[in-house]
């Protein structure tokens, strides 16, 4: 048996995720990224082997991916995280068209092909308003645990409208609603809404068709899912390991060639 | 003796300024402007009052400018900032065409005719790679405080490439610049570098001419002044560092102090018919 491997190298955690010949995760891993970026995605690979019970030598093939990809300096290719969100999404659910992955320092729609290829693309490239920074920063102003975000806004009633686009002024708008007794719940409410309703143009400018994978970090976060449900009118696919689809789609291309490798003739030693 | 206050409530610091009828500042005060905007407007007039040896009863006439100021409720009269940071800048460099102001959280450009009056303005109060956060968090991702950015600066040979395009993602580049070995100075100092290139892109598009006048709490950086200098190529006015943060709370205060005396001409205008 032989396995693959991906290592997503995010802005803001590093994901690495083994996988086998049937496609299957047999190991994962999430580790903060920090500022060794190298050593992140040596230690996040070191974890999904240990965590999978698998020895390095068994890997045949690693694919690095995220804005990091190429600090996975035992990576044997690199592939986009565009290309790899979209093909773990696939992967995870057939009939994706969108994606809608949403990270640490960055939000991107992608429109993909039944088989899983780019067919459009777009992503905040100039700001971090609408990411998952926008959370972290009315996390840190309301000093709540980020996993606690998400319940707590779902309590919210009657959410608050955040005026600020800016990610580092969001933190002063949300200590300013505070200021004027809105309850932290219908702050937070506010602000993942506000974030839905940016995430909904970006995915407009692609077009959004049915059905619709949400990826990333974020997407753990139960309010996310709902606000934006609420803002883009679709129900979202949302997995377990939505926040390994980038290394998950890694992994799979590796997979693609150590296979590709195997067929005698007229095969390219490359993933993707 | 007759004495006027004018209150800026920018985004980040609150002040103050008390003018007798000379002109003379007799006090000043400055506080965090927090949440609490009423509370923080009266506090920080109070304790310049107080450095005058004046109580508030004593102030005849008060100006509120900055985005704050329509919280000022003891204020008489409420001025936007433009105006003020006009009238304060005028007053210190009469040649005054172009204003930069630079605070916490804003950045604008203002261009003002011959005669002082407003020609046209721009300002960033969107995003905070423009404005004075974007200097506080790229200190603040390498550990160091605002106090320090500028000593910091003064130490730097070179300025580190920081695109600036995001305050956000200044992080990154911050880290890698770290990583590679870059010192902690030249980083700091791109970032000055960054911030006065956007400066100069919002101070064309109001048509910028000299004199250049700039003011707001990012001026307290040499080096800001020393960029923009080399940017525009022309020599800048920088008030001292301690009136630097003050320059539309002066404004507010002396234009308190013109609608006083025009004021006084009126019912003067008035007595005559009355006593008629």
């Amino acid at each position: 048996m032989a396995y693959a491997a991906g290592v997503d190298v995010g802005s803001t955690q590093t994901k690495a995720v083994v996988v086998n010949e049937e496609r299957g995760i047999v190991g994962r891993s999430l580790l903060p990224t920090g500022a060794n970026v190298i050593r992140a995605a040596e230690s996040a690979f070191e974890e999904a082997l240990r965590a999978g019970g698998i020895r390095e030598e068994e890997v045949e093939y690693v694919v690095g991916t995220g804005y990091g990809r190429y600090k996975v300096t035992f990576g044997n290719a690199q592939v986009t995280e565009i290309s790899c969100h979209g093909r773990g999404a696939v992967h995870m659910f057939p009939s994706t068209r969108t994606v809608v992955d949403m990270g640490g320092q960055d939000t991107k729609a992608i429109r993909v092909s039944p088989v899983g290829e780019i067919v459009d693309f777009c992503m905040n490239d100039k700001c971090a308003a609408g990411t998952g920074r926008f959370l972290g920063a009315a996390a840190n102003a309301l000093e709540i645990p980020l996993d606690q975000l998400g319940p707590t806004a779902l309590r919210g009633t009657r959410p608050v409208k955040i005026s600020t686009t800016c990610t580092v002024f969001a933190e002063s708008e949300v200590l300013s609603w505070l200021g004027k007794g809105k309850t932290i719940e219908d702050i937070l409410r506010g602000v993942h809404q506000s974030i839905a309703s940016r995430s909904a143009g970006l995915l407009r400018r692609v077009g959004i068709v049915e059905q619709v994978t949400f990826t990333g970090g974020v997407a753990r976060n139960t309010a996310m899912i709902e606000t934006l449900q609420q803002a883009l009118g679709v129900t979202l696919n949302v997995s377990e390991d939505s926040h390994y689809m980038g290394a998950l789609g890694a992994a799979l291309f590796a997979l693609d060639t150590i296979l590709a490798s195997r067929v005698p003739a007229g095969a390219k030693r490359e993933a993707s | 003796m007759i004495y006027t206050a004018g209150i800026d409530m920018g985004t980040t610091y609150t002040k103050a300024i008390i003018l007798d009828e000379t002109g003379t500042i007799v006090g000043r005060a400055m506080e965090p402007t927090g949440f609490r905007l009423a509370e923080i407007a009266a506090m920080v007039r109070d304790r310049a009052a107080s450095e005058a040896g004046l109580r508030p009863a004593d102030l005849a006439y008060t100006v509120a400018t900055g985005y704050g100021r329509h919280q000022a409720l003891h204020a008489d009269v409420r001025v936007t900032d433009l105006t003020s940071a006009s009238r304060g800048a005028a007053s210190l460099f009469p040649g005054t065409r172009t204003i930069l102001d630079v605070g916490g959280q804003t950045m604008k450009a203002t261009r003002l005719s011959g005669t002082g009056k407003v020609d046209s303005f721009r300002l960033n109060d969107k995003c905070a790679a423009g404005t004075g956060a974007f200097l506080e968090k790229t200190a603040r991702y390498m550990g160091y405080n605002i106090e320090e950015i500028g000593p910091l600066v003064a130490t730097s040979k070179e300025a580190a490439s920081i695109s600036g395009v995001c305050a956000v993602f200044a992080e990154s580049e911050v880290i890698n610049h770290l990583s590679n070995g870059v010192a902690p100075a030249d980083i700091m100092f791109g970032a000055v570098v960054s911030l006065v290139g956007r400066s100069v892109q919002l101070m064309k598009r109001v048509n910028m001419e000299p004199e250049f006048t700039l003011i707001g709490g990012i001026m307290r950086f040499e080096a800001m002044a020393r960029v923009v200098r080399e940017a525009v190529h022309a020599e800048v006015n920088v008030p001292p560092p301690d009136m630097v943060q003050y320059v539309s709370a002066l404004g507010a205060a002396l234009l308190g102090q013109r609608r006083l005396a025009r004021l006084a001409t009126e019912r003067a205008a008035q007595r005559p018919e009355v006593s008629a």
